[in-house]
């Protein structure tokens, strides 16, 4: 049974279909790529997957369990972790404040309990703190840590995502183009990021980008959507050689630069 | 982004030292002395009417601190705090001068009372957001002063005439006059109840609430229940509000409807921006600055104090656009970059 299975699911906004009835599935410590011209539905699936959306159509199921109907805040307590593609961070909060705030559904404590700060509660604290350490040294964010995040150039705020996003030790990580604003050495030191995440981290990728090298890179399996409907699917090498893939990227009004990149 | 070491089943080896705060014990122990002798100091540099202004002051700045929980933490705009406020005051008094409670036994029941109200109004607060929720919460606060004057509750309200009640004697063996005890009660309870606050922001609840107000979809992401924290934020707020309005009704030894205005909402809501909006400390400086810059506005001309207070306050805002809070944030980070270099 894959960690993620994603069955005909539908998703529409008034007139417009954004996702046509896609399935596919996620393997435990897969990397899979979603790929896609702009518009395809990639970011709509992902609202799906993590309950910001839920599907017109068809399901979404996680570790064997249907979550289509699940309230959105238990999704991060199953352990999908997600960023997002136009940034989502708590703005007037600092680096460190936020990858916390990711940390939330490990602690259990609530009003009364913080008020009094119980020791229960000064130990969930310790635990959270020193794993944000720790991922403030993975993602490099240990010399900005105490600066207030909305100070931060775009690149590292995207780091920041990811951070918060781990320390809750998701087994499926969503990551919706992660290496947007990078250059080449960063998409480089990304992609070592990723294999190294996916095997520290013992998760599921399931990663949105247009930087196609990089995708092609580290993905073990490839999804393709168009127009919001699955076109291929499978390894690198199967999808880009998939004469309806390249259609897609080369053809009407999709511009032509990704699939340059590809 | 290559990060050297292979985080073996992604614990990293590096032990990292996580202080607790970075000030040492000696420091907090030294800031927290200070701060008992600041408080007790006006027990004998004061004399009776200046005590009692302080202690309005702070009572003040406890109410500020409730509505800057819901407000500037949470980020859901209440203009109608003088209602939980009307409400700990109201519980306070009606019990005290219809069923002779002492003093002490009401606080627990006007807090649950104004907890529960807050947590009721907290659920259609939910669908209600930023304008909207500012604007029925103002309607809340207009209401307040006429249902308390409501012929169905005249009789435990004493309508328009209010209710008055006694304060509570100080204890035998302390020589302190009355006017010096509610002082004692007042600044006790405020120290507790901002300690307690302060617990709640810097912690897990705290950052959720903060998470909620600055990006509420990513909140809901990082599996936070934003609809249960701001309900909760709701009552909470309204408990520390509303005990202010309880030791208000003591210190006053008078309740009255209208003494709770829509006037009182604005007034907080002006102490809240101009001590510093979701700051503990701002708070404080809320409290001083409502109850002493109008005497000083008076001071200055007795035809239109409300001109001045308006100037001062206009001033105020341009000078420090984030309260006193955010002037002292950055003095002291001054101050520090001034240690260093
Ligand atoms: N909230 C919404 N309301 C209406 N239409 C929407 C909404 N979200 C997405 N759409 C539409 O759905 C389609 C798919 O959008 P989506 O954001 O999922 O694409 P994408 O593949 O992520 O694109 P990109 O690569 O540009 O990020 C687009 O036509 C978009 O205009
Ligand atoms: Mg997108």
């Amino acid at each position: 049974m894959a960690l993620l299975e994603v069955r005909d699911v539908v998703v529409r906004f008034g007139g417009v279909t954004a996702v046509a009835g896609v399935s596919f599935d996620v393997e435990e410590r897969q990397i899979c790529g979603l790929i896609g011209p702009n518009g395809a539905g990639k970011t709509t699936m992902f609202n799906c997957i993590s309950g910001i959306y839920r599907p017109n159509e068809g399901l979404v199921r996680f570790g064997g369990e249907e979550i289509t109907h699940l309230p959105r805040h238990r999704m991060t307590e199953l352990g999908i972790g997600r960023t997002f593609q136009n940034l989502a961070l708590f703005r007037s909060m600092t680096v460190r404040d936020n990858v916390l705030a990711g940390a939330h559904v490990t602690g259990r404590s609530g009003f009364i309990a913080n008020a009094f700060r119980f020791a229960a509660v000064r130990r969930e604290e310790a635990q959270a703190a020193l794993r944000a350490e720790e991922l403030l040294g993975l993602l490099r964010l240990r010399p900005v840590a105490d600066i207030p995040v909305a100070a931060l150039p775009f690149g590292t705020q995207k780091r920041v995502e990811m951070a918060r996003a781990l320390i809750s030790r998701p087994r499926l990580l969503l990551l919706d183009e992660p290496a947007g604003g990078l250059n080449h050495e960063e998409v480089d030191a990304l992609a070592e990021l990723l294999r190294e995440i996916r095997h520290s981290f013992d998760l599921s990728i399931l990663l949105v980008e247009h930087h196609m090298s990089l995708v092609m890179r580290v993905s073990d399996k490839v999804a393709v959507l168009d127009f919001g409907k699955k076109i291929a699917d499978g390894t690198p090498y199967e999808v880009q050689n998939d004469p309806q893939v390249i259609r897609a990227y080369l053809g009407d009004g999709h511009g032509d630069e990704h699939a340059r990149a590809a | 982004m290559s990060s050297a070491t292979g985080l073996p089943e992604g614990v990293a080896a590096a032990p990292v030292p996580v202080a607790e705060a970075g000030t040492p014990a000696w420091q907090r122990l030294l800031l927290v002395a200070g701060g008992v002798i600041l408080a007790l100091a006006p027990l004998w540099l004061l004399e009776s009417f200046h005590l009692f202004q302080l202690t309005m002051a702070v009572i003040m700045a406890l109410a500020v601190l409730g509505l800057n929980i819901v407000t500037g933490y949470n980020g859901q705009i209440s203009l109608g705090h003088g209602a939980f406020f009307a409400v700990g005051a109201y519980c306070t008094a009606i019990l005290m001068s219809h069923f002779d409670w002492s003093f002490w036994w009401t606080l627990p029941v006007s807090a649950a009372v104004c907890a529960t109200v807050g947590f009721g109004i907290g659920f259609p607060a939910l669908r209600l957001a930023g304008h909207y929720l500012a604007l029925t919460t103002f309607a809340l606060a207009v209401a307040v002063p006429q249902l308390l004057k409501h012929k169905a509750v005249e009789d435990w309200t004493g309508g328009v005439q209010g209710l008055f009640l006694v304060k509570p004697d100080p204890p035998a063996f302390l020589p302190v006059t009355p006017d010096q005890w509610i002082y004692l009660v007042v600044v006790s309870i405020a120290a507790v109840l901002f300690f307690l606050t302060w617990n709640l922001i810097r912690g897990r609840i705290g950052r959720a609430l903060m998470a909620t107000r600055d990006h509420p979809t990513a909140a809901e992401a990082m599996g936070m229940d934003i609809a249960s924290l701001k309900t909760k934020a709701f009552a909470v707020s309204a408990l520390v509000t509303g005990i202010a309005g309880s030791l208000s009704a003591v210190a006053i030894e008078f309740v009255a409807p209208d003494s709770f205005t829509i006037f009182v909402s604005i007034t907080l809501f002006v102490g809240m921006v101009a001590g510093g909006v979701a700051s503990i400390l701002g708070s404080l400086f809320g409290g001083l600055f409502v109850l002493f810059v109008p005497n000083i506005a008076e001071s200055i001309s007795k035809a239109a104090p409300g001109v001045i207070y308006g100037i001062i306050l206009i001033g105020l805002l341009f000078v420090m656009p984030d309260g006193f809070a955010g002037l002292l944030r950055r003095l002291t980070a001054r101050l520090r970059r001034g240690g260093t270099s």
